[in-house]
């Protein structure tokens, strides 16, 4: 049961993951293409959770919190460099 | 003129990531984890700084230079190879012990440890060191 389960929602991930890429490559703005971005990294945390649950394996959820990790920062990253043009400010005002 | 919340979450999100980078660093000797990956969650922590503030704030709370940490994490991974040399086995042999600590009872201690030390350091100094170049105007 929970196989079978898993396997459907491994596809239904997998599809999304396609239509969220098609968003990133033809984004109309580059806001789009951020938020794309964003969404197939917590896409990709799924996925990992529903492995580990499919093989039974709780060693994948460390990786999936350093995704999440990651993938904050680099969010939080390209917006700032979408907003303000640079990263890492010299000196704040 | 960065976003208040940004700035409130950005440094009890930085002591999160390195406690469980620390928690990563000591689980690599049997289990995923070791010193490459904690030394890239410890840089995404500084970098989350660096982005929430500005580099002269993150220089006057962390007075650390990135740079030397590179010579520092070469020589502690070099150590520790030339010190099975020193007692007569091949370069980079290591071993290990179990040893009672008190509060702590019975610990597994290694010596491939230093060397994972190494790997931490290089990994977060380059890692800054990268960022910081590249990010910073002139």
């Amino acid at each position: 049961m929970i196989q079978t389960v898993s396997t459907i929602s491994l596809v239904l991930l997998a599809i999304s993951l396609v239509f969220c890429a098609y968003r990133a490559i033809t984004g109309p703005t580059m806001p789009d293409r951020v938020i794309a971005v964003d969404t197939i990294g917590t896409i990709f945390i799924s996925i990992i959770g529903v492995f580990s649950i499919k093989l039974n394996q709780p060693h994948y959820f460390d990786s999936a919190l350093i995704i999440a990790i990651l993938s904050f920062s680099g969010t939080v990253a390209l917006g700032k460099f979408l907003i303000k043009g640079e990263c890492f400010d010299r000196d704040i005002d | 003129m960065n976003s208040l919340i940004l700035k409130t979450v950005a440094t009890p999100v930085l002591y999160l990531i390195v406690s469980f980078s620390v928690y990563v660093f000591f689980r690599g000797h049997n289990n995923p984890g070791g010193g490459f990956i904690a030394g890239l969650l410890t840089a995404g922590a500084f970098v989350l700084q660096y982005l929430s503030f500005d580099s002269k704030t993150v220089k006057s709370n962390f007075s650390l230079n990135w740079k030397k940490l590179i010579p520092v994490g070469l020589i502690l991974a070099l150590g520790s190879g030339l010190g099975g040399m020193i007692l007569g086995y091949p370069f980079l042999s290591h071993s290990f012990g179990c040893f009672y600590l008190p509060l702590i009872g019975e610990l597994e201690l290694a010596t491939a440890i230093i060397f994972d030390l190494g790997v931490y350091f290089v990994v977060l100094g380059t890692a800054l060191t990268i960022i910081s170049v590249i990010g910073g105007k002139d």
